[in-house]
């Protein structure tokens, strides 16, 4: 496990955000790459999504950082923002949905003291935050995939955030400040820790599943998009991202929401986005994909002007792929 | 002691877990634990005066994707931690669920037009509103138990029918069942802390809506409740469009007849949390003629999201989300050259042909055949199955009854069970042959008494066939070789086949 910077006292310089990622959360992914970690088997698929990871996994071993927190939509709460406030979590996690592809036994660390800053950050900026000391707690099921899927080793501690209803509660435009503000205070709260963090938003782009699946979860012949509004809908976000041009992006994503059936509704990419400063650069789009219908991306962001020390000795940097241009 | 086969008592109760971890801290919480212990005691007279065998529950914190599930795990363990209110401690658990009849339920629901699947493996995140019901209702484990899943895009007809589909393997089993809602009435919660001695209903809408909803359980009409889950839907914040309650009514015959009676009423954490018990009577409140009829079997998904009037981003024509009201565009905004696709589709897909048997199809899972012959045989695009009777796989027991003992004097038996479990077994030898159901294209049915059974046939025959649209043609005959009543004779176009184009000759 990595050093924090900010374990004994405040922190020699700044932290910093090092790279922030979309990064979804099918367990299909992690099913169809069969780690010991997880009970069921299978025969593989949803390679491009996974090549996609691949990418991301490459990315983070260039990268010197020590912490990664991620949002996740499958720890939903109405009351405030939650953060995992327990130093260690061991347990097995079966989702609820298909609980026939993922059953995973997870052993991880939590950067309590960042999840204490985030929260306390929220808190000064009017939101509800609450952190969640309950060791019997089991951790949400999209935190165990994406934290799996770009980091499998596990050798970072992480920082799990609640995806708050606010846009259920009140409407779209409500939870879209309300996830910028919690982006915003994230990362206050890293600068002020000294913490190099990654960060995942761990949710899909359009969000309409197929009701039924078939007798071979990977077989691959029934896969496509829900429906081609869907994909039209995640190729001109993705064109966005592409381009630099989040804030527009933002000002579309209450209709995107509405007419993708988007999970963005969890607010997941807004708190990165907002998190980030709303970036004006270009995302690298590592894969694009659909998982039983819903449209899934791999993107990065990586900030134009990190802090020094980001390449780690010796760790080449990801290749141009296919998708998303130059990494 | 009540008739089996029937749901004996229904409940109404909530699912957070307040009342269970923590019923001191407020006197509204406490007010709920008292109520949630008066519908216990509720639950131990129906198990003494009524015999009742069976918890059949429906949380509507147990959201699910693929269809419904349905908990099948004998004994599931495990301390529980509420997302949301972890602070309020943890709960362990160790259920008692009935394996036998939640795959009997799942198969009833797949028989009429549904996707279910039981699920029972270690681990299973059980939701907090099963855990909350179960520990209070039935603390001792006294009754064994199912919960299902309350599926995210399920509408009011697929709801009813998985209902229904509870009720039939209740009536197969011969249960005597207690049918639970978990569900609160309004379901918006604090989107802020408050202390708890000052909960309340976060919304005077919710708290009117509620207070109208109980004034109707309490003269226990259940459906005419249920007949205002969209309106209420529209006004409040119902618990997941009120599903729970479309269930439980199906379940309880979807009429009025019922004596109501509210056991207690207040917020948790906002929401509208109420616990209602609702028993069989004799007498119906009222003539009723319902805005939204029964619905027998699920034709699959509307298919909504494929009409064309609305736009994806720049102005093309694309599909929208229209299930829920959204994006919807006006008809002029639809330019001409817009694909229309298919009506909704009963048919299943058809599957890739590598997994498809071929020619003599012999399967385990349907009663064993009675002279050297397969359960099947496929012929080009179509399958042929040998005549179908009630008998079970394994046991050859025929449902209902057998119509004449050993020395062949007559019995009383049950036409409408047999023909059920005709279909049933139809529908597994489709299955083990790639098939299904509603590929079916022609049947032949025999019947050793047409004037005595007819009806009853007919009956069940309508509630899985009318929608498959196969031609028929109804026998009756001396007799059959086995003691049973009905046998059927199916044609079905095989699993890798489009019917479309198999009927157009494509």
């Amino acid at each position: 496990m990595s050093p924090t910077p900010a374990q004994s006292g405040q922190p020699a310089q700044p932290g910093t955000i090092v790279a922030g990622f979309l990064a979804p959360h099918p367990p299909h992914l992690v099913y169809a790459e069969n780690p010991p970690q997880n009970e069921p088997r299978s025969e593989g698929g949803w390679e491009v999504l996974r090549w996609g990871y691949e990418q991301v996994r490459q990315r983070l071993e260039s990268l010197a950082f020590d912490t990664i927190v991620v949002h996740s939509p499958h720890w939903k709460t109405v009351t405030g923002h939650h953060l995992l406030g327990v130093p260690r979590f061991r347990s097995l996690s079966v989702d609820p949905i298909f609980p026939n592809l993922f059953r995973y036994h997870y052993d991880l660390s939590v950067d309590v003291e960042l999840a204490e800053a985030i929260a306390a950050e929220g808190a000064d900026a009017g939101l509800v935050t609450e952190l969640m000391r309950n060791p019997d707690f089991r951790v949400d099921y999209g935190t165990i995939v994406s934290c799996h899927l770009a980091r499998p080793q596990w050798d970072r501690p992480i920082v799990g955030i609640s995806s708050n209803r606010a846009y259920f509660s009140f409407s779209n435009e409500v939870g879209e400040q309300e996830m910028l503000a919690l982006g915003r205070a994230t990362r206050r709260a890293i600068e002020r820790t000294g913490r190099r963090a990654v960060l995942l938003a761990s949710n899909s782009l359009s969000h309409r599943h197929f009701t039924s699946e078939p007798a071979v979860p990977e077989d691959m012949t029934a896969e496509h998009p829900y429906s081609h509004n869907q994909y039209r809908w995640d190729m001109h976000v993705i064109e966005l991202m592409r381009k630099g041009r989040c804030r527009q992006l933002l000002d579309e994503m209450p209709d995107f929401i509405e007419q993708a059936t988007s999970e963005c509704k969890d607010g997941s990419l807004t708190w990165l986005l907002g998190a980030l400063g709303v970036p004006d650069y270009p995302a690298t789009v590592h894969a694009y994909g659909t998982v039983i219908g819903t449209g899934n991306a791999v993107v990065e962001w990586l900030p134009p002007d990190p802090a020094p020390g980001v390449a780690a000795p010796g760790v080449a940097a990801p290749s141009v792929n296919a998708v998303g241009g130059a990494a | 002691m009540s008739a089996p086969g029937s749901v004996v008592l229904g409940l109404i109760v909530p699912g957070l877990p307040h009342p269970l971890l923590a019923p001191d801290a407020s006197p509204h919480w406490r007010r709920i634990r008292d109520a949630y212990d008066q519908a216990a005691a509720r639950v131990r007279q129906a198990v003494e005066q009524d015999g009742a065998d069976l918890l059949v529950l429906y949380s509507t914190q147990w959201m699910s994707v693929i269809g419904h599930q349905v908990q099948a795990d004998p004994q599931p363990v495990w301390t529980h931690v509420d997302p949301e209110f972890h602070a309020l401690g943890s709960m362990s658990y160790k259920l008692r669920m009935d394996a036998d009849y939640a795959a009997a339920y799942a198969a009833a629901a797949r028989a009429r037009g549904l996707s279910c699947r039981t699920v029972a493996w270690p681990g299973f995140p059980i939701d907090t509103g099963t855990v909350v019901a179960l520990s209070l209702l039935n603390p001792d484990n006294r009754l064994p138990a199912t919960t299902t899943s309350c599926n995210m895009y399920a509408d009011r007809g697929e709801t009813v029918v998985l209902a229904k589909a509870a009720r039939d393997a209740i009536v197969q089993g011969g249960r005597r069942a207690i049918a639970v809602a978990v569900t609160s009435l309004s379901a918006r919660m604090h989107t802020r802390p408050v202390a708890p001695a000052d909960d309340h209903l976060s919304s005077p809408k919710d708290e009117e809506w509620n207070q109208k909803l109980l004034e109707i359980l309490s003269e226990g009409r259940l459906e005419d409740v249920a007949q205002l889950a969209r309106t209420v839907a529209h006004q409040a914040h119902a618990d997941q469009k009120m599903k729970a309650i479309w269930w439980l009514s199906a379940l309880m015959d979807q009429g009025n007849r019922l004596r109501g009676t509210v056991h207690g009423y207040g917020p948790l954490w906002g929401t509208g949390a109420a616990l209602v018990s609702l028993a069989p009577a004799a007498t119906e409140h009222g003539q009723h003629e319902f805005d939204e009829d029964g619905v027998e079997r699920f034709l699959g998904d509307a298919e909504v999201l494929q009409a064309p009037t609305a736009r994806a981003p720049g102005g093309a024509p694309g599909a929208p989300a229209m299930e829920r009201g959204l994006g919807r565009a006006g008809p002029s905004e639809v330019p001409p050259s817009v694909h229309v696709p298919a009506p909704a589709r009963a048919t299943a897909p058809a599957r890739p042909s590598s997994a498809i048997p071929t020619g003599a199809i012999h399967t385990d899972t349907a009663p064993r055949p009675v002279g050297a012959y397969p359960h099947a045989r496929r012929v080009g695009d179509l399958l042929y199955l040998s005549g179908v009777g009630p008998r079970q796989p394994g046991t050859d027991a025929i449902p209902g009854g057998p119509i004449r003992d050993a020395q062949g004097n007559p019995l009383s038996y049950d036409i409408v069970a047999q023909t059920r479990a005709c279909i049933e077994n139809v529908r597994r030898i489709l299955e083990a042959a790639g098939s299904s159901l509603d590929r079916v294209l022609d049947v032949t049915a025999f019947l050793v008494d047409m004037d005595r059974d007819f009806a009853g046939y007919n009956q069940v025959y309508g509630e899985v066939f009318a929608s498959v649209g196969a031609t028929r043609t109804t026998l009756a005959v001396r007799a059959l070789p086995t003691p049973i009543a009905v046998e059927l004779k199916v044609i079905a176009a095989a699993g890798d086949v489009d019917v479309q184009k198999l009927a157009t000759g494509g």
